[in-house]
């Protein structure tokens, strides 16, 4: 801490920080542009002067720059003298005069960070008539708007862009006054992050394509705080509505997890919720001429009369829908709905979080890992948000560097001159990732091999670990060094997941960390889906299970929640499974193969539309809110599931506390979401802003009398402009605002300091109480993979656009989908005689056809394995490990074309 | 007892006094051009929709009583896919019309808008949309703002240089 005079004022501050940082950590406003929390400073905009005296005598002082001047103690500062206050409204009235006259028809219009900090520093008169300097715009894909002429040259873009998430195809162009950021020519933005350019410049050039075809002003969103469901991490997200349309999503600041960015697949995901194939009435036998009234009384008709009903649960449902669905159907036949594999490696993961003693962190404490080993993950694809953190992480070498030189961390352009010192990071994965760029070793193997290669590390860290025998002096050597490198690891971090598919590689991750001396080491896995975990501690059976007790005449009645029982197993078992339940229900929020075979559809609703808790990979329960009310007949999952007889739970708040009480894992859901105890009595939380428009008219062509706000019963929101917002803790905001700040950087206000936690604390709870205890070694190694002549086993990779089943339904990610075409090793293919492009018969091990398709070429792909996109319709014949046959196809046959969709 | 004498004679003499009233709807007072009634959107003088869907008149408005989407056309251009004002609503103040960045929405000295029934006082863009420019002739929005619209590329604006070649590497 260190004490300085603001103003005639005295404060205290953070030791080391940068005077910008200071003031705004302090609530006071300073104009900024180009420095950002997470970016430090760069200086180029020159928008944050503030005086600076010699001493306490001295009266004049000097002008500095307040982002590039480090805090001293006993400092004496201004920011109101007039002479910065000049400097300051010079400068923006110099960086206005090229600005174009756009803001009525800008996207960033009414949340631009340029708005603000025009009208902050006074600059109201346009006093130049001079020409103004254009620049032609690209198109950078589907996800983001270019508009050149609005850029203020603050340098924030390719900041981020290159330097903060790797990105490669974002430049700085030109030179002097001309400069232009833009890519070398037109074309989508290849780096998965891309979307936080949006929220990244503090201008309009750079815009969220997907929010501008349908666009509205923030201030006639409505919103509340939501959870990402695309993937297991569980990023903190804002959505906002207008006309009962789903309009954008955007970053919501969680101090633990997201931070200020989230990934491409999260923000752009949302499309699905407006989709063509979204369930708007229920369906009896095929008849959607129906009323809620009517499915809800069949459904209790059928649940009366069935012999025996089974259940079958979901990952991407609440908890709160799965435990209705268990106790609407009974303990004994709730299935969790995940085939077997799955199943056993979640609770293979369960047991090790919870019992294997060691810490499972957030993704603030992935950032400051020394040394990181990925075992068996593409993290990009599988939980995009981790990589950011990652390819933070590898910084934090150049970061001891400059602690040593004195170089504060925020100096961020001087510790990039350091130049590329890395902490260690080492991938094992199944061929080549996004991440290799920064890693400082790589393997590729089958599952198995990384398997065992991580078993061969876990022994050379700890003697007493199972050691796997025939590695070659490659494997063992490089095993070695990765051992080296994580034992002298203050805080290493041991990163695995369900990818490969293979309970070995989750053992062989655990060998690792535990033998790991490190106090602070860490463990974490990346899961399948956004309540992989949360449904692996509910404990209920496998799918499998599900199809046998239907097809020994156990029970004739099945209730599906929200799954796709056609992505999860086999079409042959599938399908026998639901001919032979004599009835079959389904809830579920867009039409799919599942929803086509069943008896009584009943419209569900998404996450934008109802409540839930979501347990995410870490082992934290997050609630999310509805941002508006699901239009009739459709509902809440759990709705659908409890309104029915004898239900106890008519609340949500109850389910989750009969949840809480059933599961000792989810004892702490209760507390998921910050206590609304500080709410004044009687009023709720408003979802839209003080200046929300058209109450009056934007029914007024169904109806001229206005009707009345929908009410609320289940969360401390209203769906409407009136509440108190004060003493509301920030983690319930619902949208980031501050006087004078409407942009979302208005979350300086909100931070105990500038990009720290939130005031009152951030959202969640951990569910995961560090024990004590260690689980025995793991030591059962699989034997090292060989590929057999002329047959091919199925890789299944993750891919961010390609691989999540509700983002898939998305039109802007359809842009982006990967090429559709199975990678093969460079030796395989020559050995089958195809070239790149060409296209490749893919059969059983019997010689039956299933698919054909293009080839590509993965020089990093082990040989004998046959790299497909996991979770893509077109290859739903082919399961992950499976073994399939390949032959070379007539080029002259077009590539099977009419694959499922 | 002065004042109320004062009083009486300046009724009596209003007696004598030309009347200000007039009998409506016999008779109609000429009103001034900014006199507040009914709205209407205008077009640009080379007729083409004038608003852009900012939304400002929106948010402005006291009453909330004007509702509407944005939109573009194949060129990039803006405007309201609908435009919606509850005239039921509207309290007539002009916040709309000051708030207007394009001089679109204005406010007409035609105040009689009477209906049985409510729903009707409902008017929507082609309500309220008329083919001339209004109360002000010349501007045009799209002429001064750095967007491309059909017709207009970078550089062509008012007060516009070409568009930066980045490539080159003169000073
Ligand atoms: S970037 Fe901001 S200031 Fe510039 S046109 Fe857009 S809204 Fe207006
Ligand atoms: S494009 Fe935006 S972020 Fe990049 S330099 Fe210009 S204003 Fe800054
Ligand atoms: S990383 Fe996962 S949770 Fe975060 S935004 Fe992306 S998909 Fe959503
Ligand atoms: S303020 Fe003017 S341009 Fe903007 S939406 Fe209203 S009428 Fe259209
Ligand atoms: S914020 Fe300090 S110079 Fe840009």
């Amino acid at each position: 801490m260190a004490r300085i005079e603001i103003d005639g004022q005295s404060y205290d501050v953070q030791d080391g920080d940068n005077l910008l940082s200071s003031c705004l950590s302090l609530g006071l406003d300073l104009p900024y542009f180009c420095w950002h929390p997470a970016m430090g400073s760069a200086g180029a905009c020159r928008q944050c002067a503030i005086i600076q005296y010699k001493d306490a005598e001295d009266q004049r002082g000097r002008l500095v720059m307040a982002c590039m001047t480090p805090v001293k103690e006993a400092m004496r500062i201004s920011i109101d003298a007039e002479q910065a206050r000049q400097f300051r409204s010079d400068n923006i009235e110099l960086l206005m005069t090229n600005h174009p006259h756009d803001c009525p028809v800008c996207e960033e219009g009414g949340e631009c960070h340029l708005q603000d900090m025009t009208v902050m520093t006074g600059h109201t008169f346009r006093r130049y008539r001079g020409r103004k300097r254009t620049h032609n715009n690209q198109n950078l894909g589907p996800f983001i708007n270019h508009e050149m002429n609005r850029c203020i040259a603050c340098y924030r873009c390719v900041r981020f862009y290159d330097e903060y998430a790797g990105g490669k195809d974002l430049q700085v162009l030109g030179m002097h006054n001309n400069v232009y950021f833009g890519r070398f020519e037109d074309g989508a933005l290849e780096n998965e992050f891309s979307g936080n350019l949006v929220e990244v410049c503090p201008t309009g050039v750079f815009t969220d394509k997907t929010f501008s075809a349908r666009y509205t002003r923030k201030w006639d969103l409505q919103t509340a705080p939501s959870i990402c469901i695309h993937c297991s991490l569980g990023c903190n997200t804002a959505p906002g509505e207008r006309y009962g349309e789903l309009r954008r999503i955007i970053n919501r600041y969680h101090g633990e997890i997201n931070g200020y960015f989230l990934c491409d697949r999260g923000r752009f995901g949302y499309g699905f919720v407006n989709s063509q194939k979204r369930i708007v009435m229920p369906g009896i036998k095929g008849q959607t001429e129906t009323t809620a009234e009517i499915a809800e009384n069949h459904f209790r008709n059928l649940l009366k009369y069935a012999k025996s009903v089974i259940g079958i649960g979901s990952p991407r449902a609440s908890l709160e829908a799965n435990f209705a669905l268990r106790s609407l159907v009974g303990e004994a036949n709730f299935f969790l709905g995940l085939e077997d594999a799955e199943h056993t490696l979640l609770n293979a993961i369960v047991e090790i979080l919870f019992n294997g003693g060691i810490r499972s962190p957030s993704l603030r404490e992935t950032e400051q890992a020394d040394a990181v080993l990925i075992m068996g993950e593409d993290v990009t694809h599988s939980a995009p948000r981790l990589a950011l953190s990652l390819r933070q992480a590898v910084r934090n070498a150049s970061f001891d560097m400059a602690h040593k030189m004195h170089i504060p961390l925020w100096q961020d352009a001087a510790i990039r001159q350091l130049g590329p010192i890395r902490s260690p990071l080492f991938i094992a994965s199944i061929c080549s990732t996004r991440l290799d760029d920064v890693a400082t070793g790589t393997y590729q193997g089958s599952p198995d091999d990384i398997a065992r290669f991580g078993f061969a590390i876990a022994h050379c860290l700890d003697e007493s670990a199972a050691e796997p025998v025939d590695l070659s002096e490659d494997e063992k050597s490089l095993a070695r060094s990765i051992a080296k490198a994580l034992k002298q690891a203050q805080r290493p971090l041991i990163v695995s997941g369900t990818s490969c598919l293979s309970v070995a590689v989750i053992q062989a991750a655990y060998n690792v960390a535990k033998a790991l001396p490190a106090q602070d080491k860490q463990l974490t896995f990346t899961l399948p889906e956004c309540n992989s975990l949360g449904l692996a501690i509910m404990n209920g059976r496998p799918l499998q299970q599900a199809f046998d007790s239907i097809n020994d005449g156990l029970a004739d009645t099945v209730v599906i929640l929200e799954n796709d029982l056609y992505r999860r197993a086999s079409h042959q078992s599938v399908d026998g499974f639901l001919e032979k339940a004599a009835h079959v229900v389904v809830i579920d929020n867009l039409e799919n193969q599942t929803v086509g075979r069943a008896e009584l559809v009943l419209p569900a609703a998404t996450f934008a539309e109802s409540e839930g808790t979501l347990v995410n990979n870490e082992g934290r329960a997050q609630r999310y809110f509805p941002v508006y009310p699901a239009a009739d007949p459709i509902r809440g999952s759990w709705q659908w599931l409890t309104r029915l007889e004898n239900s106890q739970w008519r609340h949500h708040h109850a389910l989750t506390a009969a949840c809480a009480s059933a599961f000792p894992y989810l004892a702490a859901i209760v507390h998921a979401a910050p206590q609304t105890d500080n709410i004044i009595k009687g009023s709720k939380i408003p979802r839209q802003p003080h200046r929300y428009s058209g109450r009056t008219a934007m029914h007024a062509n169904i109806k001229v009398s206005e009707p009345g706000q929908p009410q609320d019963m289940e969360t401390p929101f209203a769906f409407s402009m009136e509440g108190a917002m004060a003493h509301v803790q920030p983690a319930l905001l619902p949208v980031i605002w501050a006087p004078g700040w409407n942009s979302n950087q208005a979350i300086n206000k909100f931070q105990q300091e500038t990009g720290g936690h939130l005031r009152d604390g951030d959202a969640g709870a951990r569910l995961i109480k560090p024990s004590g205890s260690h689980l025995p070694w793991f030591g059962h190694i699989p034997p090292a993979f060989e590929p057999e002549p002329g047959l091919w086993r199925i890789m299944s990779l993750p891919h961010i656009f390609g691989s999540e089943e509700l983002s898939l339904q998305s039109t802007p990610l359809a842009e982006r989908l990967p090429d559709l075409c199975v990678l093969l090793n460079p030796q395989d293919a020559e050995s089958l005689g195809v070239d790149p492009g060409d296209p490749i018969e893919i059969c059983d091990p019997a010689r039956n056809f299933l698919l054909k398709f293009p080839v590509n070429i993965e020089k990093t792909l082990p040989r004998g394995l046959l790299g497909i996109t996991a979770g893509r319709p077109e290859f739903q014949p082919l399961k992950f490990l499976d073994q399939v046959t390949l032959n070379k196809a007539n080029p002259e046959q077009q590539p099977n074309s009419e694959a499922p969709l | 007892m002065f004042s109320q004498l004062r009083s009486l004679w300046e009724v009596l003499r209003h007696t004598f006094i030309k009347h200000d009233t007039v009998e409506y709807p016999e008779q109609k007072p000429a009103l001034f051009p900014r006199y507040r009634g009914r709205i209407i959107l205008t077009r640009d003088p080379d007729g083409e929709e004038r608003c852009v869907a900012c939304n400002l008149c929106a948010v402005a408005c006291p009453v909330d009583c004007i509702a509407l989407q944005k939109t573009e056309d194949e060129h990039g251009r803006w405007y309201p896919e609908f435009f919606r004002i509850n005239f039921s609503r509207c309290i007539m103040c002009g916040f709309c019309e000051e708030a207007c960045p394009t001089n679109a929405i204005q406010l007409t000295p035609d105040f009689e808008m009477c209906e049985y029934d409510r729903q009707n006082m409902v008017y929507e863009k082609q309500h309220l949309l008329i083919d001339g420019t209004g109360k002000y002739h010349d501007y045009n929005f799209y002429r001064v703002a750095g967007m491309t619209i059909g017709n207009k590329a970078k550089g062509q604006a008012e007060n516009e240089y070409p568009p930066v070649n980045v490539k080159t590497l003169l000073p």
